[in-house]
Formats: C-alpha cells, sequence, structure tokens
C-alpha cells in the first residue's frame, strides 16, 4: 500500500500531437498531490498516463518513464489491465455502474475480475470496509441492494471511491473528483482524501485552487505556451510555498487571478 | 449628475408581451364545425365522401391557422399549422394499421379455435383442419433463425462498438448495409443454391429456412445491437478499466448488461422481422400437410405459407380454406403481440439491478 510514484522525462502523444512534454516529478507516499492549471494543459492527461488509462484513445503513447516504487509502468511486459489495478482512479463525473446495486457496484473490482472464490462473508466485509472507508456505510447500510444511481451526486462520487479502494490500490488518481458536487458534498470528499492520505497515495487534478490550497502537501502547475503546444510542469513544490513565494511568474499570475 | 424620470405605466401593446389568445375550444370546435358541414354535405348534398374528406382536411388545414394568424399573430399560426399536420400524418399512418387489426380480428376469430391450433391439415379436404404443423414449423425455423442470428449480430457489433478501426470495420458497417437491402426472396435463392451443392437440387428443410432468414436478421441485428452499445457512456467503460478490469470482461460484464435492455428490444423487432416471410421460405422449405419436427429433414410448413396456400388453393368448397388463412394470419399476429410482450419483460428485468 502507498507507494511513490517517480516520474522522468515524461513526453506523452495522441498520435503526432505532443501533448504532454518533459514531466519530472516525485510523488511523495501517503499525501495529496495537487495539480493545477488552465484547462487544455495536460494535467489530466498526465493524470491518467500514472495508470495508462490515457491508452484508451487510440493512438496514444508515451516516452520516458514512471516508476511506481522503482519499477516502471511503461516497461516491456508490463500490462496496462494490472497497472491499473495498482493504481486506482476516480473520475470527475460520478460514474457507478447503473446495472449493478449499491454491493455490487463496491465489489466490482473483484467480481469482473473473475473473483468467483470469495466467499460471502468475506466480501460482505469488504464492502462493509470499503463503504466506511469512503464514509458512506452509515448512509448506505440498510440500503446495500439499490441501484447505485439512486444516490445523490455526491453520495454517488464516495461510492466510486469506495469502489476505487476495495481492490486495495497503492495509489488513487482524482479527476476533478469535486467538479460535479455542490460545496458540502465537496468538503465531504475533501474530508474524505484527508483520511484516505493515511493508507494511499493520493494524486489530484482540480480547477478549483482553494481545494488544492486546502487538502493538498504539494502542488504542481501546469501550463501551455499556445494553442497546439505542448503542456509543461512549470513549478512543483510545498503547496504552503506554491501559494504564498512561487519561484515562477506564471504560477504567481495565474494563482491570483492575472491569468492570460 | 443623473437625471430620474419616473416610469410611465406602458400599455400591453407598447410592451409587445401580451397577445391575444383563441380560447382553449377553439380547436376542438373549428373540428366539429367542419365535421358537421361535412356531414351534411354528404347527406344533403350526396357529395361523394372521398371529395368531403379532402375538403374537410383542407377546410381545417386553413382555417385554424388564419384564426390563429387574425388573433394570435404569425409564429403561433404557424404552430397550428404544422400541428394540424403532424396530427394528420400520425392518422394516416394509424389508420391502416388500425384497419388491418380489426380485419385480422374479425375474420380470423371464426376458426380461431382449440382445434385449429392442436391439429394438422393430416387429410382434411373441406371443413376443420388446423394449422399446428405450421405453427410448430415457424417456431423452429424462426427460433433457429435466431440461434444462428443474435450470436453473430451481437459479435459484429460489439467488434464494430469496441474493437472495429480502419478498413475492416468500414468494410463490416457497408456490409451489414447492402445486406439490410437484400430482397428476401434472394435470402431463399442463396440458402437453395448453397444447400443444393449439397444435397442435390431437391433439397426443402427448415435449417435451410432458418440460413435464408438469417441472412435477412443478422444485419437487423448488427444495426440495433451497434446503436445501443452507442448509447452506454465512455465513462462507464472508463470506470471499469480503472478497476483494472480487462477490455473483454468490461464488454461483457458491464457494457452487454447495461445495453441488454435495447437489445432485448432491437433481437424481438429483427425477429418480428423476418417471422411473418414467405418468398424464402417457399423456396428452400416448401410446404406441408402434416406436421414435421425435425429441421434437419424434410419439408416444413410455416404460418405465412400456410396463411397463403390456404387462401390461394382454398379447397372445394373454398370458405373453409378461406377461414383457416384469416385464422393463421391472427395466430402469427398474436405471436409477434406476444413476442414483444416479452421483449418487454426481458428489457425491465435486465433494467434493473438485482441483488443476490
Amino acid at each position: 500500500m502507498a507507494k511513490r510514484i517517480d516520474v522522468k522525462d515524461l513526453d506523452i502523444y495522441y498520435g503526432s500531437f505532443r501533448a504532454v512534454e518533459g514531466v519530472t516529478m516525485s510523488i511523495e507516499p501517503r499525501s495529496i498531490t495537487a495539480l493545477i492549471g488552465p484547462s487544455g494543459c495536460g494535467k489530466s492527461t498526465f493524470l491518467r498516463s500514472l495508470n495508462r488509462m490515457h491508452e484508451v484513445i487510440p493512438g496514444a503513447r508515451v516516452s520516458g518513464s514512471v516508476l511506481l516504487d522503482g519499477q516502471d509502468l511503461y516497461g516491456a511486459g508490463i500490462d496496462p489491465v494490472s497497472v491499473r489495478r495498482h493504481v486506482g482512479m476516480v473520475f470527475q463525473r460520478p460514474n457507478p455502474f447503473p446495472t449493478m446495486s449499491i454491493y455490487e457496484n463496491v465489489v466490482a473490482g473483484m467480481r469482473l475480475n473473475g473473483g468467483r472464490g470469495v466467499r460471502k462473508a468475506e466480501m460482505d466485509g469488504i464492502v462493509e470496509g470499503a463503504l466506511q472507508g469512503a464514509n458512506l456505510w452509515n448512509e448506505v447500510k440498510d440500503r446495500l441492494d439499490r441501484p447505485g444511481s439512486s444516490l445523490s451526486g455526491g453520495q454517488q462520487q464516495r461510492l466510486c471511491i469506495a469502489r476505487a479502494i476495495a481492490v486495495k490500490p497503492d495509489v488513487l488518481l482524482m479527476d476533478e473528483p469535486c467538479s460535479a458536487l455542490d460545496p458540502i458534498s465537496t468538503l465531504a470528499i475533501e474530508d474524505l482524501m484527508d483520511q484516505l492520505k493515511k493508507d494511499y497515495t493520493i494524486v489530484i487534478v482540480t480547477h478549483n485552487m482553494q481545494q488544492a490550497a486546502r487538502v493538498s502537501d504539494r502542488t504542481g502547475f501546469f501550463n501551455i505556451a499556445g494553442t497546439g503546444k505542448p503542456g509543461k510542469l512549470i513549478e512543483m513544490d510545498e503547496t504552503s510555498t506554491m501559494f504564498s513565494t512561487p519561484s515562477v511568474q506564471a504560477t504567481e499570475d495565474y494563482i491570483s487571478g492575472r491569468f492570460g | 449628475m443623473t437625471t430620474t424620470t419616473t416610469p410611465t405605466a406602458l400599455t400591453s401593446s407598447e410592451v409587445g408581451l401580451n397577445q391575444g389568445r383563441l380560447p382553449r375550444w377553439s380547436t376542438p370546435a373549428t373540428i366539429v364545425a367542419v365535421v358537421v358541414l361535412g356531414a351534411l354535405a354528404t347527406l344533403v348534398l350526396d357529395a361523394p365522401v372521398p371529395l368531403v374528406v379532402g375538403l374537410g382536411v383542407l377546410a381545417l388545414l386553413v382555417t385554424l391557422p388564419a384564426l390563429a394568424w387574425v388573433v394570435e399573430g404569425r409564429r403561433r399560426a404557424n404552430d397550428r399549422m404544422w400541428t394540424v399536420l403532424v396530427t394528420l400524418a400520425f392518422a394516416l399512418a394509424l389508420l391502416p394499421l388500425l384497419s388491418l387489426v380489426i380485419t385480422v380480428t374479425q375474420n380470423g376469430l371464426a376458426r380461431f379455435d382449440w382445434d385449429f391450433l392442436t391439429t394438422d391439415m393430416r387429410g382434411v379436404l373441406g371443413e376443420g383442419g388446423g394449422a399446428l404443423h405450421a405453427i410448430v414449423g415457424t417456431l423452429i425455423i424462426t427460433g433457429l433463425a435466431t440461434v444462428i442470428s443474435v450470436p453473430i449480430g451481437i459479435m459484429t457489433a460489439v467488434y464494430l462498438v469496441e474493437y472495429g478501426r480502419g478498413r475492416l470495420a468500414r468494410a463490416i458497417t457497408l456490409l451489414v448495409d447492402v445486406m439490410t437491402g437484400i430482397p428476401s426472396i434472394v435470402a431463399g435463392l442463396f440458402a437453395f443454391a448453397l444447400f443444393a451443392i449439397f444435397f442435390g437440387p431437391s433439397v426443402r428443410f427448415g435449417i435451410g429456412g432458418a440460413v435464408a432468414l438469417s441472412v435477412l436478421m443478422i444485419p437487423v441485428v448488427v444495426r440495433s445491437v451497434e446503436e445501443m452499445l452507442k448509447l452506454v457512456p465512455n465513462e462507464l467503460r472508463e470506470a471499469s478499466y480503472a478497476l483494472g478490469v480487462s477490455q473483454w470482461r468490461t464488454i461483457v460484464r458491464v457494457v452487454l448488461p447495461t445495453a441488454a435492455a435495447g437489445i432485448a428490444t432491437g433481437v424481438t423487432l429483427a425477429i418480428a422481422r423476418v417471422i411473418g416471410e414467405t418468398a424464402p421460405l417457399l423456396i428452400i422449405t416448401g410446404s406441408t400437410n402434416i406436421l414435421n419436427t425435425d429441421p434437419t429433414d424434410g419439408r416444413m410448413s410455416s404460418l405465412p405459407i400456410f396463411t397463403y396456400y390456404s387462401y390461394t388453393i382454398p379447397g372445394v368448397p373454398p370458405e373453409f380454406g378461406v377461414e383457416r388463412a384469416w385464422a393463421a394470419a391472427l395466430t402469427l399476429f398474436l405471436i409477434v403481440m406476444l413476442l414483444n410482450l416479452v421483449a418487454r419483460v426481458v428489457s425491465r428485468i435486465f433494467g434493473s439491478p438485482t441483488s443476490r
């Protein structure tokens, strides 16, 4: 659980288009790392490259390396499917499986991977653990057989987090997890992230600078020079430093709202 | 330095928000007036009915928008005109259907009895007899066609939506489009030509008919399943991939169940499309008067062909054959209705999550 990630000289391409250029960063275990930057600057693409989710788009490829506790995710013979079992992901919009109940959604990772041999009692334990880990247990324990889509948006997002942690990943990637939620649900998710960081390495992409300042330990700022140019990591530092005395002018402009 | 002007009350015409409105009863009143005028014209002036109906429709099309134009303005007049047109189009489409249902039911009920459903035509010349052999034949042949078409159709659609890129996928899409346009008699000739190679020119059997129907059914299944799979949000696929689930398992366990309701409907429509096919079966399965439950051997009857022969060669006296033809048509009709009901139930079951 909770491994460190070291990214070295990572370039990400869609076909011949270079979307992200030359990213080098270290992500500490048991911490929250926030990625901020304007739309289209490649931070989501970069996040997806950390569990090879960007490969869903045909023609996507990378050069450089992403080391998970020293093991290169892009090394020869590495199966992207097994990478994603170690590096889980939560998406912008809550996306519980509509054909499954709350219970089935949580164990989806095991069931879909062919976990037929798991005993019912063990499965129940995993469901309770994951839902408690996602701060959702008390709200849904009496209606586990209801469809996942019957929950509110914020609850659905916590269900998705429960689903992601039920497979016990090493790293949790969150792609703007609160942008479709109201402030109260956002607060619930932020509290949850604070608890989860005890056990997981968390990387979050956010457009909400207050959120980055509130929850993260370290912050990375991405930017692009212009349309059609690749996105770059401008600077990365402790969150408190980034938001008080950033070393690059562009970061200060963006954070203080003088961007563009 | 600002000058304040006291706001003066504006009249409604100045603001332009308030416009005249026709009273709610104006539409039904116009229709009633037109109908009454039409009835009077028919009864008193002895005008021909088609002419009266045509004039009535025209009158509606002119008076309602004209009234609206005067009272409510141009946009509402336009709205009224299109409302009338769309309603007329709907009625025009519904009319043949209603007429069909009523005619088939009226004529078919005379012989639609237990005897009809449980006996075949062995040794029957005049009265009596039934369509058991035809019902069983239709169910077997259509069932086999479904068994052949649905897996091929679903797998083709899965390939096209989930995997297909480039030339091969485009070629398959084109071929499916071409297949959609194949005349049914050509499908029958294809099956006949295919099996005549192996079994000689006198070949007649049920599986051949099923193959012919599959040629017609597969493109319909592919098309409908393709549309349903495209409706499954990409976010669900991504959610599954992010849990470390392989693409194949994602398709089988997430994508297909999510689309199941739509797929069930699509398959039912495809079955309904082929269950009434006459021409291909005429060529490759032939026709018989006795019950044959073995699709691998010998001629089989089917409801469309039974209907056709009962009507064209009704025997002497003819009324019994014609009655059987109508009853067979009603049976076919009821089977298709039943299929639609089953599809609804199936999609209801697949549509909601079940807890185990």
